[in-house]
């Protein structure tokens, strides 16, 4: 820094005239406190950032990169073909079936985990006996990878008939609910994707349970005595006091869920692999890059994923950072 | 009345309990089933006679699956789990201009599809020759842990009062002796949540793994969905399979469940 910017951009401050001189002024001295003072933590972080930088910022750039281009098989292309990709995808049928699909399993998976795991946080919220018990059974599932997940699901959600009925359809009928037979995602229907919410949801609504039974702990006990004092039945005192606390729960829940559904690939790979009728994306976007080698559509796809994704998921950190420094 | 709404709740909870634990019931019994009574259509059926058969067929072909996840998971879970400390720390209590920026940024990281980085990684790993082995999917599992290890422990850390740091600071502590002197002592806590959290989902990952490594190093998922995935696999194998790749994270969970309870807040960015 020259003396006179020092000089005009201090001017008017007496330490200006202190620091006038051959040794280095007081600003300087306090960027070098300053850079002392958190420069050794920078440099701590430095490799973290270097490295996150490159491998998701870097990364999702490149990817975005190869969305435009028009490389296919196994030497890389960096032409640009404009938004050719993007148009071709929207006309193909299997990413339309694709699109159609994860949205029929998402709003399957959506409302039925959060509705099992709203339940189940209301049976457990009053404190009932062996409560530890229930929730860690309602929450194991998190422990166990949807491959492990998938293979035994695929065998529950068995589709045979007559003499060879078995997994889920053969306990129906042992427990006389016959009329609860399905073919699940082996039907010809194109709901044939909401059968796979049904693992989705034994694995993650222990999740959704577990959050609302923070939201539903973390209510003031006194606001919902004042409220009762007030002559408001049960009823009214979830209705006017619980639920609107319970609306930052249920906006977590639904974001995580819906950035699960979205990039999902191995429960769907292991469950049915190659069965169209429960084809997304995200598993369109593995078979069509590593096996034809269509690598510009494959990162075509990647990139409206990611889109998808940062749609829900941007406002939400923007919401959790701003929440956190109010408090 | 207050009788029947408790019998009603705990009826409810029961049902419940049996819809969770009704694939661990046909998973059990199936695997402990004698491999000559298997039989899909009495998959239900407690069985005659208790047999460990079926594990004993399956090992040996999980067993490399299952030490290649151990050597890959375990220091994926301790390096993942230093940095995130180091980077918690200083985002919490060692602030340089510009973090409260930065934390957003790495927090994205930690819900991008996979899918949206994968063609780059792959490429970027090829070149490197990290391909085939188990360095680079270590590398990578570490990597894309940073966001949630740094979320916990940036979290926890904010929990330590700025007095104690102060205090430090006029002691002449610099910023790396406060870090190990005072922070990382208080910290198991945030070690147990975090290296849980890293170790559950290095062990339980598929994409990465299927994609990076070559057979002999194939993780256990991976190798499960060979065994196991197949349609003309045997029932009976595809169970004892199934269990024995979930042993270590239900081990894990029963015996940790409080610290991976609370990762699973963390990673609802609920601290």
């Amino acid at each position: 820094m020259t003396q006179t910017s020092r000089s005009t951009s201090e001017s008017g401050s007496g330490a200006a005239v202190v620091g006038r001189g051959t040794q280095p002024g007081p600003k300087a001295s306090k960027v070098r406190r300053r850079l002392r003072a958190w420069g050794p933590g920078l440099l701590l972080v430095s490799p973290s950032l270097v490295l996150l930088g490159i491998f998701v910022y870097g990364f999702l750039g490149w990817n975005i990169r190869v969305s435009f281009t028009s490389w296919r098989g196994q030497t890389p292309v960096y032409d640009w073909v404009g938004t050719r990709n993007y148009s071709e995808l929207f006309d193909n049928e299997r990413f339309q079936i694709d699109v159609r699909n994860l949205a029929v399993f998402t709003f399957v998976f959506i409302g039925g985990s959060l509705l099992l795991g709203f339940v189940m946080a209301m049976l457990l919220e009053k404190g009932v006996r062996f409560e530890a018990f229930f929730r860690s059974v309602f929450l194991f599932p998190m422990a166990i990878s949807f491959i492990a997940t998938a293979i035994i699901w695929r065998w529950l959600l068995n589709n045979g008939s007559g003499e060879s009925t078995a997994g889920l359809n053969k306990l129906f009928d042992n427990i006389g609910l016959g009329f609860l037979f399905s073919d699940w995602h082996k039907t010809p229907s194109s709901w044939a994707i909401a059968a796979i919410a049904l693992p989705a949801g034994w694995a993650l609504s222990g999740y959704v349970m577990a959050l609302f039974l923070a939201g539903l702990r973390s209510v003031p006990e006194e606001l919902r005595e004042a409220a009762r004092v007030d002559g408001a039945p049960e009823r009214k005192v979830f209705w006017h006091v619980v639920r609107p606390m319970l609306l930052p729960v249920l906006m977590s829940a639904v974001v995580i869920l819906a950035h699960i559904s979205m990039k999902t690939f191995d429960l769907f790979y292991a469950i049915d692999q190659g069965n169209l009728r429960i084809d997304t994306p995200a598993l369109y976007m593995w078979f069509t890059t590593f096996q034809p080698g269509f690598f510009a559509r494959g990162a075509t796809i990647a990139t409206l994923l990611l889109f998808g994704i940062a749609l829900v998921i941007v406002p939400y950190i923007w919401w959790s950072v701003r929440t956190e420094r109010r408090k | 009345m207050k009788t029947l709404v408790r019998t009603g709740r705990y009826l409810a909870l029961l049902v419940l309990v049996c819809f969770f634990l009704m694939p661990v019931y046909a998973l059990l019994i199936t695997a402990l089933k004698d491999p000559a009574s298997v039989s899909v259509v009495r998959m239900w059926e407690l069985p005659q006679s208790f047999s460990m058969e079926n594990f004993r067929i399956v090992w040996p072909d999980l067993r490399e699956g299952f030490v290649n996840s151990a050597l890959l998971a375990v220091p994926a879970s301790l390096v993942s789990a230093m940095l995130g400390a180091a980077n918690g720390f200083v985002l919490s209590k060692w602030r340089f201009p510009g973090a409260d920026f930065v934390f957003p940024l790495i927090l994205f990281g930690m819900f991008i599809p996979y899918q949206a980085i994968l063609i780059p990684m792959y490429r970027t790993m090829q070149s490197a020759n990290l391909v085939g082995g188990l360095d680079g999917l270590i590398i990578v599992h570490i990597i894309y842990g940073l966001p949630i290890t740094t979320l916990i422990f940036r979290s926890y850390f904010a929990g330590l009062s700025d007095e104690v740091i102060e205090a430090a600071k006029v002691d002449g502590a610099g910023m790396l002796r406060t870090f190990f002197h005072v922070a990382l002592p208080i910290a198991p806590p945030a070690f147990a949540v975090a290296l849980i959290w890293q170790f559950t989902s290095a062990w339980n990952d598929f994409l990465f793994g299927v994609l990076l490594t070559s057979r002999e190093f194939w993780p256990i998922t991976v190798a499960l969905n060979n065994i196991a995935g197949g349609q003309t696999v045997p029932f009976n194998q595809a169970m004892a399979s199934a269990l024995l790749a979930s042993v270590p994270t239900l081990l894990v969970y029963v015996l940790l469940g409080r610290f991976f309870m609370r990762g699973l807040m963390a990673g609802a960015l609920k601290g």
